[in-house]
């Protein structure tokens, strides 16, 4: 009977389905790691260390890496892009147009219906779209790693229960269940949102983690490590984490892309965030003024789009580099 | 394959129970008072509350609610809406316009996502690979709702080839377009999905033979590549199906259809407690079938797979 495979796609749309049920198996007979490897100077590292040799020499994980810097300083610091107040507006520059030649000045980008610098509220709008992408991600893989290794490791009654429950909120499509539940809380902000999101959003990672441990939790050197007298403890976290954890890595740099969209998505729907500044909902304020200032959607919509994608691309790249089917 | 199915469909009846108390904890027991918030600004004496109240059970402790709720739901009583309306004719009207959509987004993915991936896992690292590759990747970078305005502006507005927000959903042409919206993330999944496997199954064993054979290379990519290549890409389509419900949240906004994500959207901005859960509850169930009629497909494409 078929269980329903390790991968399966969930609605937030994991990129690169045929990523996830793979390379599980692939990656996780890779080979033990430093701990239990006699350290020769060709074998050292194992795959992490071969994995970077790998992307070392690849320009789409250098593209993605500069973007991906570039987004997160406007996040942590918007006043060294910007000294142009986001929110105070000069109705005298009412849809101002984009004068493209001037660099980092509060009119390169033009101005919205309220004269407010679209430069500015794009570098002040980052802080939102990173914050729920990083700590959604962040909340998601703790709780995938946990649940899918006590899964996987202890089996029994233990795997049932986590496996139901998983089951359960996986059959809840993530922005379904997002909106239901955003909307009983009358103040939401960027943690909101998270937490909502990571609420939804566990049970991919948890499938993953699983069905990797259940994979390692065979090989050799478990049997060994145990066989010498290694505790439950010891054997999860020492000899079955650093084995089974690549394919969650992959899944979530993926998923951190899809999760700043999903808070774009809601934010737009207007039952995302609603003090501050964000991306989705300026973009949704710009589909008024569609016909006469697309540049009020187009500039929001372009960094948007430029992280997805770039969360994206560092995604692939790495699973590329930690697989060796693919070389 | 009987009993399969039987355990198949057990299997599902947690499933259900769980995720229909989920949403109705969500909607009932979080904070706020939907009566309270029916009268907006205005303050009702405290008998009119208490009456409706009592209409719609909210009196009854939670438990007892949900039983309602749940007894009511195989009695295709969905409950009503705060607008008095039943809910099940409220959704009874818009579920076959998100249908139809459905329908159109869905066929037009997997023509086009099988035949993309089909071409360029046969040509892999060739120029049409690489530039697949490239526009999937970028269409599932851009978001939903910026895809549906740029849409709507460009071919709707200024080309003119379409109209901009649909008037008549029997009419398959104005759907097209938002179709194409809706379906146009999953078509990059499936293109890539289909790239892989096929690119996977191209060196197989099989198609060496068939090949040997002297089949026809029509024979040997339309059956015996297909057939095999195909099965992730059913699974992919199943549980996208639950997708294309959740974007039919964003695309029936833009392009105005009156179907079941436009009833969504506005219940939960109205509040409407009863609506939002039997909307969603639809949703899923729609979701747990399309889920279980994917493994019974898995038992006729890959005879491998035996059902005790």
């Amino acid at each position: 009977m078929p269980d329903t495979p390790a991968g399966t796609p969930d609605n937030s749309g994991a990129v690169e389905t045929e990523s996830l049920g793979g390379p599980a198996g692939a990656l996780a007979s890779g080979g033990p790691h430093a701990d239990n490897q006699p350290g020769g100077k060709e074998r050292s590292g194992g795959s992490w260390a071969s994995a970077w040799r790998e992307l070392k020499f690849r320009p789409i994980f250098w593209i993605s890496a500069v973007i991906i810097l570039i987004v997160l300083l406007m996040a942590i610091v918007p006043g060294m892009w910007t000294s142009a107040s986001p929110t105070a507006g000069n109705p005298s520059h009412y849809l101002g147009t984009p004068q493209l030649a001037h660099f980092f000045q509060a009119d390169w980008f033009g101005y919205d219906q309220i004269g407010r610098s679209v430069y500015s509220r794009v570098v002040h709008g980052a802080r939102a779209s990173i914050i729920v992408g990083i700590f959604t991600t962040l909340g998601v893989t703790v709780a995938g790693i946990l649940l899918g290794m006590l899964a996987g490791f202890f089996g029994g009654w233990l795997d049932a229960v986590i496996s139901r429950l998983t089951d359960i909120v996986f059959s809840i499509p993530l922005l379904l269940g997002a909106m239901v539940m955003l909307q009983a809380f009358t103040q939401r902000t960027a943690w909101t949102v998270t937490l909502v999101l990571v609420t939804f959003g566990w049970t991919q990672i948890t499938r993953v983690m699983r069905g990797s441990v259940i994979t390692v939790k065979q090989a050799d050197y478990v049997q060994a490590a145990r066989a010498l007298g290694a505790g439950n403890g010891r054997l999860m976290f020492k000899h079955v984490l650093p084995n089974a954890i690549a394919p969650v890595i992959v899944v979530a740099t993926i998923s951190l892309g899809m999760y700043i969209s999903a808070e774009a998505t809601l934010s737009y729907l207007g039952i995302g965030i609603q003090s501050g500044i964000s991306w989705g909902s300026d973009i949704s304020d710009a589909s008024e003024q569609i016909r006469n200032a697309i540049h009020l959607l187009l500039f929001p919509a372009g960094f948007l789009s430029a992280t997805v994608l770039a969360f994206i691309m560092l995604g692939d790249a790495v699973r590329d580099a930690l697989d060796p089917k693919l070389r | 394959m009987g009993r399969y199915i039987l355990r198949r469909l057990l299997q599902m009846i947690p499933v259900f129970i769980g995720t229909t108390l989920i949403i109705f904890l969500m909607v009932y027991a979080l904070p706020g008072d939907p009566v309270r918030a029916l009268f907006g600004d205005k303050a009702p004496d405290a008998a009119t509350l208490a009456a409706l109240r009592h209409q719609y059970g909210l009196d009854l402790p939670l438990w007892h609610q949900y039983w309602n709720y749940l007894s009511g739901i195989f009695k295709g009583d969905l409950g009503t809406s705060y607008s008095q309306q039943p809910v099940a004719s409220i959704l009874g009207a818009a579920i076959p316009v998100t249908i139809r959509l459905a329908l159109v987004a869905f066929v037009i993915e997997m023509v086009f996502g099988v035949l993309f991936g089909v071409i360029s896992g046969l040509r892999r690292g060739k120029l049409a690979d690489s530039v697949l590759l490239f526009v999937t990747l970028i269409v599932i970078a851009i978001p939903t709702f910026v895809i549906g305005y740029v849409f709507q502006v460009v071919f709707g507005n200024n080309l003119g080839w379409v109209t901009p927000t649909v008037n008549d959903s029997y009419n398959i042409t104005q759907l097209i377009l938002p179709g194409i919206v809706l379906g146009l993330v999953s078509l990059a999944y499936v293109s890539r999905l289909t790239r892989t496997s096929v690119v996977e199954n191209v060196r197989a064993d099989y198609m060496r033979t068939a090949v040997a054979k002297g089949l026809p290379r029509r024979r040997i990519v339309g059956v015996h590549l297909m057939r095999n290549s195909l099965i992730p890409v059913i699974t992919f389509l199943g549980t996208d199906l639950g997708a294309l419900m959740g974007g039919a949240i964003v695309t029936e906004g833009i392009f105005n259809i009156q179907g079941v994500g436009n009833v969504l959207y506005k219940a939960i901005n109205q509040a409407d407690g009863p609506l939002v859960v039997g909307t969603v509850t639809f949703l899923v169930i729609v979701y747990l079938v399309a889920s279980l009629i994917v493994d019974l497909l898995y038992a006729v494409l890959d005879p491998r797979i035996r059902y005790a």
